[in-house]
């Protein structure tokens, strides 16, 4: 579990984070959401040590964070694994090297079983064929796929994904989806993911956080989401009148659906 | 970035790639600018003293010094600045951008440690041996200069070799080659390990780079010949 307890954040005189709370679940797909420039990206760089918060405290299982030396920073980061919006692969690396990376620098063990061990996560992300391939010979949705391997190599307690469906087209963005979820229950992580994608946020959000302003606005399930009347929240995911009709759809199918099981109750 | 490296063979791996990349990667222009270097200080040199009362020995005994004290030393530096420096800067900045830097401190790796240091010790090892192997070539390429316009004989330019030969001179030369190989190796480090934003910054921060280590460069050259000549 990550808490995240009273952060606060700014670049010069522009507040970015006044004041934010929160708490992601482990063993859950915790989603950061909102627009552009809500502060989605600072808040996750703060949760992961990039950018240092001015002020509050972020909690790794009760752990204080923030407050940890450079060693005790080190260790927990060697728990985290982390999915970047470009992939972040080195490119001078093939694939099968970029995911030993990790266990290379920090792993134990001898090269048979980093060897095994890296072919296990390309298998899990369905990229065994491309180990020899370097980044630039494969495509953008392959990439994000490398990224994951990469990040779960070592085994992490938590995974960070930033803006894991972006510049992907609709089926690939479900493929991602698809594997983040699975293996956030898998292994049970602490799954984070900053993202503005609509069908992530209801297909795999298990606890959604929206961000309007660089303030947590709203908290809830993608189930939640359907009934919110919180106005900056609907505007912000039924934007479109498509998906306004989508949402009474889904709230008509989901108190028709409330209504047969209470009928079977009854019976 | 002095903190002991996360894995030693890692480190290690990534010094030697380094030590290819700036030593092995830098030789063929090092090679080129060495002989015509040596082969037009010798026509300049010849062109210039003309006085018969002069013997022809002397020319050697001038380019000599001249490649030794300056030009080995500097020239190829300051070339090495634009072929070494851009390349430290645009790796550097394009790794910053595409977020691989990122990628590495989340892992828990001191990345100025496993990035920067590894260049700062490949380049004080490998400049210091380019510069050297200039300055063979380049009397060299006076000898063959000079042989080839018919200005003096192999035998003449030997002699001039060993007039008046002071070892001092190749102290000289070795301190500064450590001093500018440190310049090229950390202020393009600097510059792009820092950059922020997209291509134009990196191709802005790569030119900044080669600039700035020029400029500090020339500046230790004449602080350095100011105190130590």
């Amino acid at each position: 579990m990550i808490e995240l307890v009273n952060i606060k954040k700014g670049f010069g005189d522009k507040i970015i984070l006044p004041d934010v709370s929160a708490v992601m679940e482990t063993g859950k797909v915790n989603l950061i959401i909102g627009t552009s420039g809500s502060g989605k990206t600072v808040m996750m760089k703060c949760m992961v040590g990039l950018m240092p918060v001015d002020a509050g405290k972020v909690l790794y299982d009760g752990k204080d964070f923030t407050g940890m030396n450079d060693h005790e920073k080190k260790e927990i980061r060697q728990q985290i694994g982390m999915l970047f919006q470009g992939s972040a692969l080195f490119d001078s690396m093939t694939v099968e090297q970029n995911v030993m990376f990790p266990l290379d620098m920090f792993g134990r063990g001898t090269l048979r079983e980093k060897k095994t061990r890296v072919m296990e996560c390309l298998e899990r992300v369905n990229l065994k064929e491309a180990a020899k391939k370097y980044p630039a010979e494969i495509s953008g949705g392959m990439k994000k796929r490398v990224g994951i391997a990469r990040a779960i190599v070592l085994n992490p307690k938590y995974l960070f994904c930033d803006e894991p469906n972006s510049g992907l087209d609709p089926q690939t963005s479900l493929l991602i989806d698809k594997l983040i979820k699975e293996l956030t229950l898998e292994y049970n992580i602490t799954t984070v993911i900053n993202t503005h994608d609509m069908n992530t946020v209801m297909e795999s959000g298990d606890h959604i956080v929206y961000m309007y302003q660089g303030r947590k606005q709203w908290e809830g399930s993608s189930k939640d989401i359907v009934f919110s009347k919180d106005e900056k929240l609907n505007d912000f995911i039924f934007a479109s009148e498509f998906l306004r009709e989508a949402k009474e759809m889904r709230q008509m199918e989901m108190f028709q659906d409330q209504n047969w099981r209470n009928q079977l109750k009854k019976d | 970035m002095f903190s002991r490296p996360e894995n030693m063979k890692m480190f290690w791996r990534e010094f030697m790639r380094q030590c290819v990349d700036i030593g092995i990667g830098s030789f063929g222009i090092v090679f080129i600018i060495s002989l015509f270097m040596g082969g037009v200080t010798t026509l300049q040199i010849a062109y210039q003293l003309v006085s018969p009362l002069i013997p022809k020995s002397t020319i050697a005994q001038v380019v000599r010094d001249t490649i030794i004290l300056e030009f080995a030393p500097t020239l190829t530096c300051i070339v090495l600045a634009g072929v070494v420096g851009s390349k430290i800067a645009s790796e550097l900045g394009n790794m910053r951008v595409s977020e691989q830097i990122d990628a590495q401190e989340i892992m828990g790796i001191n990345t100025k440690g496993y990035l920067i240091l590894p260049k700062i010790l490949a380049a004080l090892i490998m400049i210091p041996c380019l510069i050297s192997i200039a300055g063979f070539l380049g009397i060299w390429g006076g000898e063959k200069a000079g042989e080839l316009g018919g200005i003096l004989s192999s035998d003449q330019y030997w002699q001039g070799l060993r007039q008046e030969f002071k070892a001092y001179n190749i102290f000289f030369a070795l301190f500064k080659s450590f001093v500018f190989a440190f310049i090229i190796a950390s202020v393009p480090s600097y510059y792009g390990y820092n950059v922020e934003g997209g291509a134009l910054e990196i191709g802005k921060a790569s030119t900044s780079a080669v600039v700035v280590t020029c400029v500090l460069i020339l500046f230790m050259d004449y602080l350095l010949a100011a105190l130590l000549l």
